[in-house]
């Protein structure tokens, strides 16, 4: 009994129509693409397969953003740098599996090193050759920037606007950063030209196929861990603290840890996103770092409805798809627009998101059917 | 917390303040502010506005650091000038806010489980499993806040009155010390303001409490000792018949 509770807790009815769907999706793309001939309508392109593997990171990365703004009232506007350096930490690994293969056919050095005239390979690099040392990095380096960045940020007590500038800046600084060329990670080019990754070719469609299956695997988990994390009593302590943080220090609840624990672990998030949308787009370059990224990702939590998990999934898909729509057509020139039309939009408008506002309607009308019910009178409740 | 010279734990006083001053941008909101409160006590702190009652809540409480001036609890065992919000809300000291401040998205149940007395740092929140006792707790408390038939309701949408008990609740279910309401009648019907004074002295018997309050009638139904602040100081001390007929007090407090 006591055993049960916590999974009935965990899986409530959109958690488990999402992890259906989602399980749906990963099996029916790879089937359609690798087994469905290519003279069929139904056949998806492998175009399509990379696209969705992509729209599947950014998804992982908006639930990232949803666990932290949605409950804890943390709004980062700089996560994409997090998600970057997750992606940096593959591109190091994916670029040391080159080996002699590069321009410059130099076993050790990447292509960029050997053409600034670099006599060896820095320290910082080291290890990368080796998959299980880059996907730790993969989680540690963000983690630990968060947590660092973290602990004197929510120390300080920095809330609010303020915390969303400086986390802009973080991400801002790390762009400079990463386009200049001595500081190691390629410039402005970054990292690219993958050849393997284990051992298979990034470019063949089994591995494209693996990888979009690999991503739904991580955003289901990621998705499992965020609910188990809100529907502990540690996601009441986080709403609470969202809705009332003096009130909650008052309880006697160190805030501080509970933003430190439960920021760190989304920067984490972040960083296997970023990983996995590395080797399916082929490269990673400081760009990433824009602010401008993050704050759509923000976007697309806001349009799925934030507090809601499933519709940060939800908003990732739809923002770009529309974004590859749009981009891709006539109307390309004005896609800025629509985008920030969209979020003015969703504020104005819906201000609960697609899942909020879709939540917030079967909540009323249930409770219509309630109040309906009994016989007794309203006015006499007040 | 060991720094404290021993002279200091001779008073018999769960709450001590001596000489408390506090200035902002130099106003001075407490001048050189006096007085104890024993074990088992309710005290009703009363004065007009701007007499100092919320910035002596918040010296109290950490929120405010003193200028100068002791701030002792329990028998002067500790400093309270030296400690921050969470570790004096952990030694057991609760406070209710003049604005009521509940968690208005959580059901009233889930506001009173994380006021609950329990393991608060995240491994244990992040593990936590409901037991037997502590839902017992939280009946007792609903059943003393008169707010059983809510139970399951969202906070943000119960009356004033009602929130006004879910955050008296909160306090209970911390299982403190010393209870600090302010204004815990503000904006209340006469019903209610009536119930909350039942309510009050019914926490009262295991509970030492100081309460800040405007309302005199309310007041004068409590039944217990008084203490007039202005200015940042204490006025007047006794019963409200005391109080009430000192001429100073009502000079500054009813109008000159």
């Amino acid at each position: 009994m006591t055993g049960a509770f916590p999974l009935i807790r965990l899986l409530d009815k959109g958690a488990v129509v999402f992890l259906v769907l989602l399980g749906a999706f990963a099996i029916a793309i790879p089937v359609l693409n690798l087994l469905v001939p290519s003279s069929s309508a139904l056949h998806v392109s492998t175009y399509l397969v990379a696209l969705f593997g992509k729209y599947l990171c950014y998804a992982l990365l908006a639930l990232s953003i949803d666990l932290i703004w949605g409950y804890a009232g943390i709004l980062s506007l700089g996560h994409g740098a997090f998600f970057a350096l997750g992606g940096y930490a593959m591109g190091m690994y994916l670029m040391r599996q080159i080996g002699t293969r590069g321009v410059y056919a130099n076993p050790i050095l990447p292509d960029f090193m050997v053409f600034l005239n670099w006599p060896e390979l820095p320290v910082y690099w080291y290890g990368f050759d080796y998959f299980a040392y880059a996907a730790l990095m993969v989680l540690l380096v963000p983690g630990a920037l968060a947590f660092v960045f973290g602990w004197f940020a929510f120390r300080s007590r920095v809330t609010g606007v303020y915390l969303s500038i400086i986390t802009q800046a973080l991400t801002y600084a790390l762009l400079l950063g990463f386009f200049r060329n001595n500081f190691g990670f390629g410039g402005n080019n970054g990292l690219t030209d993958f050849k393997d990754i284990l051992g298979f070719n990034v470019q063949a469609e089994t591995t494209r196929n693996a990888l979009l299956v690999t991503s739904c695997i991580a955003l289901a988990f990621g998705f499992l861990i965020c609910r188990a994390i809100v529907t502990s009593k540690f996601g009441k302590v986080l709403v609470a603290i969202r809705d009332a943080e003096s009130r909650t220090r008052f309880l006697g609840y160190r805030v501080e840890a509970y933003k430190l624990f439960v920021f760190t672990l989304s920067a984490c998030m972040a960083g296997v996103a970023g990983a996995l949308y590395v080797p399916q787009v082929g490269i990673i370059n400081p760009s990433e770092f824009a602010p401008g990224n993050s704050i759509e990702a923000v976007i697309w939590v806001a349009v799925g409805g934030r507090g809601t998990l499933t519709g940060a999934v939800l908003g990732a898909f739809v923002v770009n798809y529309a974004k590859t729509y749009f981009t891709s057509g006539i109307l390309a020139p004005y896609w800025l627009f629509m985008l920030g039309g969209l979020f003015i939009g969703t504020t104005l408008l819906m201000p609960r998101g697609i899942i909020g506002t879709y939540n917030h309607w079967r909540a009323n009308r249930s409770e219509k059917k309630v109040a309906a019910a009994p016989v007794a009178s309203p006015s006499a409740a007040e | 917390m060991t720094d404290i010279p021993l002279e200091k734990q001779t008073t018999s006083a769960l709450l001590y303040l001596d000489g408390i001053s506090v200035s902002f941008d130099g106003f001075k909101a407490l001048n050189e502010l006096s007085f104890v409160v024993e074990p088992g006590e309710m005290r009703a702190i009363i004065g007009p506005n701007g007499a100092g009652k919320t910035t002596m809540m918040d010296v109290i409480t950490g929120k405010t650091r003193p200028d100068s001036g002791d701030v002792y609890f329990q028998e002067g065992a500790y400093d309270l000038s030296k400690l921050d919000e969470t570790q004096i809300a952990l030694l057991g000291i609760g406070r209710k806010f003049q604005k009521p401040t509940v968690f208005e998205m959580h059901t009233v149940e889930d506001n009173l489980l994380l006021a609950l007395e329990n393991d608060r740092d995240v491994a244990a929140t992040l593990l936590w499993r409901s037991s037997l006792p502590q839902e017992k707790r939280i009946d007792e408390v609903l059943d003393t806040i008169r707010l059983k038939g809510v139970r399951s309701r969202v906070a943000g949408s119960l009356s004033h009155g009602q929130k006004q008990w879910l955050e008296i609740g909160m306090l209970l279910a911390q299982e403190p010390k010393l209870l600090l309401v302010d204004e815990p009648v503000a904006g209340m019907t006469d019903v209610e303001t009536m119930q909350t004074a039942e309510l009050l002295k019914e926490i009262n018997q295991s509970k030492t409490v100081v309460v800040v309050e405007h309302d005199m009638a309310f007041v004068r139904e409590l039944g217990v000792k008084v203490t007039c602040l202005h200015e940042g100081a204490v006025l007047a001390e006794g019963s409200i018949d005391q109080v009430s007929q000192n001429e100073r007090v009502v000079e500054v407090y009813l109008g000159r």
